[in-house]
């Protein structure tokens, strides 16, 4: 009784809600995982090819950073709307604007992933008989892992946020229960879906980071080195 | 075609650009929270991060605040902050949800500016007899300008971006613009008022590089 209450009092922590609504909550959250997911992959199958090209090519380089700076100023609510006119009112407005966002974080830094491999790692590669793109995908790669993770995480944890926004067209994930709950005035359903949103957005991160882990085994010995190295530098600065 | 051709009638209707829903006073309100709120944000994080980054100590809060501040959607805080007992002080919601999300870049670009000076420069100075105030001020500060002013640079755009969100809980600013074009449901209105607030975001942007520019202190001619 006390339960059914708190819908009626419009508490912000509800427990009934989350027992008539869960199967409106989990069709949001795979909502917002589709979309974000969807995202990011395209957003990583756009950006290597294009980081590519930008470290082969100087030229190419200036525009691709400077333009994917430029789409990254752009407001959310407006890249969403400029797309509107192209696509429709359909899901693809959400993930070609995010995947627009998440392109400036990925070739950034899958290009300063790429200029950290060392230059003897390559010229050994070549040495022992390693054609350009065996000496990519098996020893630039793998090096550049650390630098690509890390933006890729960014990329992924900002794009969880950003989804949300996609509910002024319908396809925010977690965002439309919070755009509903903002007309209805209706606490639980705001604060519930906000909760989860930044949830996903921790989890994912979590598990990028076992990921890179799990990866890059040769990052962990060099971390703890490094971690020794800045400690003494820290208590002098102090 | 026809989009673009009825967003150019839009742009160029002398009605829209005037009254309390024209671009000029939703643009007047934008250009006002931005720069209020920039203010705001900046009296609280600067002087937190400098010294904090003088000092040394802090570095994993500076850290945690950004990735916090990437984690939380500012769509999900301005909603709830709506909601909340403070919803009914006019835009007091939005001036809150857009100082918090403009402290992260402020803090974490300030604390790192500092961090990142020449620790030699630093040793230098004192062994000159500075005190810890006079390295601050005429050492390390005028170092860490530039990702100093590159903090607020993104915060500036962060504010642009936030109050354009802040239409959709009914706050004022462009983004007014694009929400009633959806409600409408005309396109030639929201692509026009997408252009305006990507066009603001560009422009703030544009300031924000000139002006970091012409006050790098180590720039200044006689300086160097």
């Amino acid at each position: 009784m006390a339960d059914q209450n708190c819908l009626i009092a419009n508490d912000w922590i509800c427990g009934e809600y989350l027992r008539t609504r869960g199967q409106e909550l989990s069709d949001a959250t795979l909502q917002h995982v589709g979309i974000t997911l969807g995202s990011v992959a395209i957003g990583l199958l756009v950006a290597f090819p294009l980081a590519l090209l930008a470290r082969r090519w100087r030229a190419v380089a200036g525009p691709v950073l400077g333009l994917t700076t430029i789409l990254y100023t752009v407001p959310s609510l407006a890249m969403f709307s400029l797309l509107v006119p192209v696509f429709g009112l359909s899901v693809a407005v959400v993930v070609t604007g995010l995947v627009l966002y998440s392109l400036t974080i990925l070739v950034r830094n899958i290009l300063a992933g790429l200029a950290s491999v060392p230059e003897e790692a390559r010229e050994a590669a070549r040495g022992m008989g390693y054609g350009p793109v065996r000496l990519l995908f098996g020893v630039e790669l793998p090096l550049a892992l650390p630098a690509l993770m890390a933006g890729l995480r960014i990329a992924t944890v900002s794009t969880v946020s950003l989804t949300t926004v996609g509910a002024i067209i319908g396809y925010g994930g977690l965002g439309n229960l919070i755009y509903e709950g903002m007309h209805s005035y209706f606490k639980a359903q705001v604060l519930t879906a906000s909760v989860l949103c930044v949830a996903l957005a921790v989890v994912a991160d979590v598990v990028l980071l076992l990921v890179q882990r799990l990866l890059t085994p040769w990052t962990r010995t060099k971390r703890r080195a490094k971690s020794a190295a800045l400690r003494p530098a820290a208590e002098v600065a102090a | 075609m026809g989009v673009i051709d009825r967003t150019w009638t839009w742009l160029t209707t002398g009605a829209h650009w005037s009254g309390t829903d024209g671009v000029w006073h939703r643009l007047g309100e934008h250009l006002f929270l931005t720069a209020v709120c920039l203010l705001i944000s900046c009296a609280i994080a600067l002087p937190i991060a400098v010294v904090l980054g003088h000092l040394g100590k802090g570095g994993a809060l500076a850290v945690n605040i950004s990735n916090a501040g990437r984690a939380v959607p500012t769509f999900a805080v301005l909603v709830l902050l709506l909601l909340s007992p403070l919803g009914s002080h006019g835009s007091w919601p939005t001036v809150i949800a857009l100082v918090l999300f403009a402290i992260p870049p402020l803090l974490t670009n300030a604390y790192v500016g500092m961090r990142e000076v020449d620790r030699d420069m630093v040793e230098a100075a004192r062994g000159m007899g500075m005190t810890g105030r006079q390295v601050m001020a005429r050492v390390e500060l005028p170092l860490a300008f530039p990702l100093i002013v590159t903090g607020v640079r993104s915060a500036a755009v962060q504010v642009v971006a936030t109050t354009t969100l802040a239409a959709l809980p009914g706050g004022g600013g462009l983004g007014r613009i694009i929400t009633a074009g959806f409600r409408l449901t005309d396109t030639a209105q929201v692509v026009a008022g997408a252009l305006l607030v990507a066009v603001l975001a560009l422009l703030v942007e544009g300031v924000f590089i000139l002006v970091q520019r012409l006050l790098d202190p180590l720039r200044r001619p006689g300086a160097a």
